[in-house]
């Protein structure tokens, strides 16, 4: 009978479906009740040329050359891709490679402005009648200011952004959980610039004409529900629906909040269009505000920078290229000894093993923690004891003691039988694991394996088809050539050698 | 119908031609090792066991005994086997030429499985009807099959642990079906006929 | 006497019936060509290198297939290619002869070009291009690394260049734990089995 009701009260949305699995991690949030400062300008910003999902960009400007903030600086290639504007005023000193924040420690194409602390601007022109603008051209705004999904998969959010007649979007949903513990840059969001995201939603909703549209946050966070609720009052937008969600993590990963809120699943290998959803970021839905309302493109946004080993945390407006010592510097935390840097939040972030990088757009979170404590979480691997709680936990549904296995052994095409590209590397497996084994470590290396193996298959298949191709012309050109010759013969029987020589020059 | 069930279910467990009858053994080694050739193999058992215990009977019943021709029994079903054994190669090589290659020496190697001669032999020995024969010797296979998707699972788990050198490959395999076997045995005196 | 008429008769006549279905099934099942040379071929890198002794990957594939050649020539597949072969032909794998260099990429350095036209002749997958007596370049993105263009340049003007790293190819090494490297021991244990 509980049972029975809990489904009802899900059905009429008095209760949220929940996902499978996920953990409940310890908060952290140090910096939950403090307010976004803005940081303060580097001598030096580094612009890398790709900080999005897709292709990177090509640069438009010489060394030597001034530009304003906003000025676009390096072009989008291809479709999937995001261009890159000056964050600040002044002079392009170089452009060269530098380390960015990757795991490979490898490097990028890098734009070098020094700011001249001018902060002269370029903007678009602003729009104020959003509303009575083609959606096209709204989505052509989106795209020319650069924005890509700011809750750290820097999706360029233009694609999404798109009403299409096959997969119609009857569903935005606005996330606002931010369930990876310390962060809390869309916290703070919520609370100072709920008026910006409601504005910023409304636009994404006129876009893909969505008949519904859901704002979800979670409960570790009333203050945010009530801010929210008040703004979609205000901005007169009552259908609008303020979801509370039990604090779980990932809860915050695009597919398990659309499950969580529709109870539909987004299928393997599939968007969550393809169920008539769309999802963005309340950070992306103030960026998109800002880019149509104000014609003003991405060149900042709010970091966390936090951690037991930070002096002063707190939530930052950072200009993108700021290099991540100075950002540290700035909070007071200069001696890096025993001290893990962490790009991103601490579940799915990568450590920093250089701090010289720049805040890129992915950039969510800035954490300093003390050396111990990460090394206890990440001691030797002990073997599996099949306790299950991985599988408990996946929110994806998988095996991963099984599949770590297979990726350990390198056996990919079993691992791939294992639906290991259906992994979302949220961490949850590898964070209960008993035995601590470093399971998404495993999965992050079987996909990586898995994708070269791909890219030399399609390579060699392509040079086959290459190969097959040139035969096929020897072959084509060998008769044409004996054609010719039995042509000539027979034209004029006593031909002379010499012709018969060169029409062969000519030919080979 | 009861007994047809009965029949089956002590086919397939009970009586495992595998690990309680050990006969079978080859093959139950040999193509283990990976789960899609122990697939592949057991339908190919499936298919010859089933057929051959079908054309047993027919050819003991209507041939055999009317003739008083007993003491050809084992030529008999032999010939049976074998010309069933080149017919399912013959199908595999056409339609999977992959299976074909893993199956390999196996494959022609059912003619002499001991399990497929057995189950014709046990079978025309219980003189039972028609149906049940059939049924019999298609639960055979199946028990047959069952175990050996069975085992081959194991094996490949078993590949990933770090086996102590001196029993790696065939030995922990030989212990493992040990094991198997005994808790087949946990079934014995489930079904009294 | 009629005991064995009817024993010898019997027998012939089943017989015979086998006889006479396998031969139909014959007929139903020919298998034309080798099926299995078409799958080698896939697995095979098509580097189109002949550092197998046979003048292509599909010849070299026909080799394999019909168990005149090892599985273990392939040079540039490395022990994945030759472990892929060993299984599909259900051989036990050799150990590899030479190990894999790493990824190269055949480049002309312009300057001393002559425009001759032999390395466009001996590239096997058409990935340079040039025209008589004009600079020759090669299309890096279709370069197997094969070196067959570097001997006939009478000017000595390929280099082979390390194929150069990228970001978006770059993938996550295993995790450094005693039991990753235990797996990875199995796995070369397997491979060297020969």
């Amino acid at each position: 009978m509980p049972a029975l009701l809990k489904n009802l009260s899900r059905k009429l949305g008095m209760m949220p479906f929940g996902f499978h699995g996920g953990v409940e991690v310890d908060q952290r949030k140090l910096t939950a009740s403090m307010a976004i400062e803005d940081c303060a300008l580097s001598p030096v910003l580094i612009l890398p040329m790709k900080q999005h999902i897709g292709e990177a960009c090509t640069p438009l400007v010489h060394v030597g050359d001034y530009v304003k903030r906003g000025q676009k600086i390096a072009r989008a290639e291809g479709y999937v891709a995001a261009p890159v504007h000056a964050s600040a005023s002044g002079k392009v000193v170089k452009i060269e490679e530098h380390r960015i924040a990757h795991p490979s420690g490898m490097g990028l194409p890098c734009i070098f402005i020094e700011p001249d602390g001018d902060d002269a601007s370029e903007t678009l022109e602003p729009w104020e009648d959003w509303a009575e603008r083609d959606p096209g051209e709204l989505r052509e705004r989106i795209r020319m200011c650069g924005l890509v999904g700011l809750g750290g998969a820097v999706f360029p959010t233009f694609i999404k952004l798109v009403r299409d007649q096959r997969h119609a979007v009857e569903t935005v949903i606005l996330n606002g959980i931010e369930c990876e513990p310390y962060l809390t840059t869309d916290h703070r969001l919520m609370l100072e610039h709920a008026d910006e995201i409601v504005a910023g939603l409304a636009i994404i909703r006129h876009m893909v004409g969505a008949r519904e549209a859901v704002i979800a946050i979670e409960d570790n966070k009333p203050d945010a529900v009530e801010t929210m609720r008040r703004a979609v009052v205000a901005a007169g937008l009552e259908d609008v629906r303020v979801t509370v969600m039990p604090t779980r993590y990932p809860q915050g990963s695009e597919k398990q909040l659309i499950q969580a809120i529709t109870g539909r699943e987004v299928p393997a290998g599939k968007l969550p269009v393809h169920i008539g959803v769309l999802c963005q970021n309340v950070g992306t839905a103030q960026a998109v505000f800002h880019a149509v309302r104000h014609g003003r493109p991405l060149t900042e946004r709010v970091v966390t920078v936090s951690g037991e080993a930070v002096p002063r945390p707190g939530n930052l407006r950072i200009p993108f290229g700021t290099p991540v010592r100075f950002v540290l510097a700035g909070r007071g935390l200069e001696d890096l000894n025993d001290i893990h840097i962490i790009h991103g939040g601490p579940m799915m972030g990568e450590r920093l093993r250089n701090i010289d990088v720049p805040v890129v757009k992915a950039t969510n979170g800035l954490l300093a923690v003390p050396e111990p404590q990460m090394s206890s979480m990440q001691s030797s691997e002990q073997p599996c004891i099949r306790c299950g709680h991985c599988s408990e936990v996946c929110p994806v549904m998988l095996v991963p003691n099984l599949l770590a296995d297979h990726c350990r052994n390198d056996e990919f095409t079993r691992a791939e039988q294992y639906q290991l590209f259906d992994c979302i590397e949220c961490g949850c497996c590898s964070y209960v694991c008993p035995s601590t084994i470093p399971l998404v470590h495993y999965f992050r290396y079987g996909k990586g394996q898995l994708a070269q193996i791909r890219r030399s298959e399609a390579f060699a298949e392509e040079s086959r088809l290459r190969s097959e191709a040139r035969e096929q012309r020897l072959e084509r050109e060998k008769q044409a050539k004996a054609a010719r010759r039995s042509r000539v013969r027979k034209t004029h029987a006593p031909a002379e050698p010499s012709d018969n020589n060169a029409t062969g020059k000519e030919e080979s | 119908m009861t007994e047809f069930a009965l029949i089956l279910v002590s086919a397939v467990l009970v009586n495992n031609y595998v690990l309680t009858k050990f006969l079978g053994i080859c093959p139950f080694l040999g193509v283990s090792g990976k789960l899609e050739t122990a697939i592949g193999m057991s339908f190919a058992v499936m298919f010859v066991m089933t057929l051959a215990s079908t054309a047993s009977w027919l050819v003991q019943t209507y041939i055999l005994v009317p003739l008083d021709l007993l003491y050809l029994q084992t030529i008999f079903f032999i010939l049976i086997i074998a010309s069933l054994v080149q017919f399912i190669e013959m199908m595999i090589h056409k339609t999977s030429p992959v299976l074909y290659q893993a199956l390999g020496i196996f494959l022609p190697l059912i003619t002499t499985n001991c399990a497929v001669l057995g189950v014709a032999l046990l079978n025309v020995q219980q003189e039972q009807g028609f149906i049940s024969s059939v049924l019999y010797g298609f639960g055979a296979a199946l028990g047959f099959a069952l175990v050996l998707v069975l085992f081959s699972g194991l094996r490949e788990r078993i590949d990933y642990a770090p086996v102590p050198a001196v029993f790696k490959g065939s030995p922990v395999a030989l212990i493992t079906a040990g094991m198997m076997s005994l808790a087949f045995m946990g079934f014995s005196g489930l079904v009294k006929l | 006497m009629t005991q064995f008429v009817a024993a010898v008769s019997s027998l012939g006549a089943f017989a015979l019936v086998a006889g006479i279905i396998l031969a139909i099934a014959q007929k139903a099942f020919r298998v034309e060509g080798d099926p299995m040379v078409e799958k080698i071929d896939a697995l095979l890198p098509q580097t189109q290198c002949g550092q197998c002794g046979y003048p292509g990957c599909k010849p070299y594939a026909e080799a394999v297939a019909s168990g005149e050649a090892d599985v273990n020539h392939c040079v540039p597949g490395g022990e994945r290619t030759m472990l892929q072969i060993a299984d599909l032909m259900g051989v036990e794998p050799k150990s590899l002869e030479e190990e894999a260099a790493a990824p190269m990429l055949a480049f002309i350095r312009e300057d001393e070009c002559i425009g001759c036209t032999l390395c466009i002749k001996a590239c096997p997958v058409d990935a340079i291009v040039g025209a008589p007596k004009q600079y020759h370049t090669v299309i890096a993105d279709h370069c197997t690394g094969c070196t067959l263009c570097v001997e006939p340049c009478p000017v000595d003007c390929i280099d082979m260049l390390l194929k150069p790293e990228l970001i978006e190819h770059w993938a996550w090494p295993l995790p450094d734990t005693t039991r990753a490297r235990l797996g990875q021991e199995r796995r070369s244990q397997h491979a060297g089995a020969a």
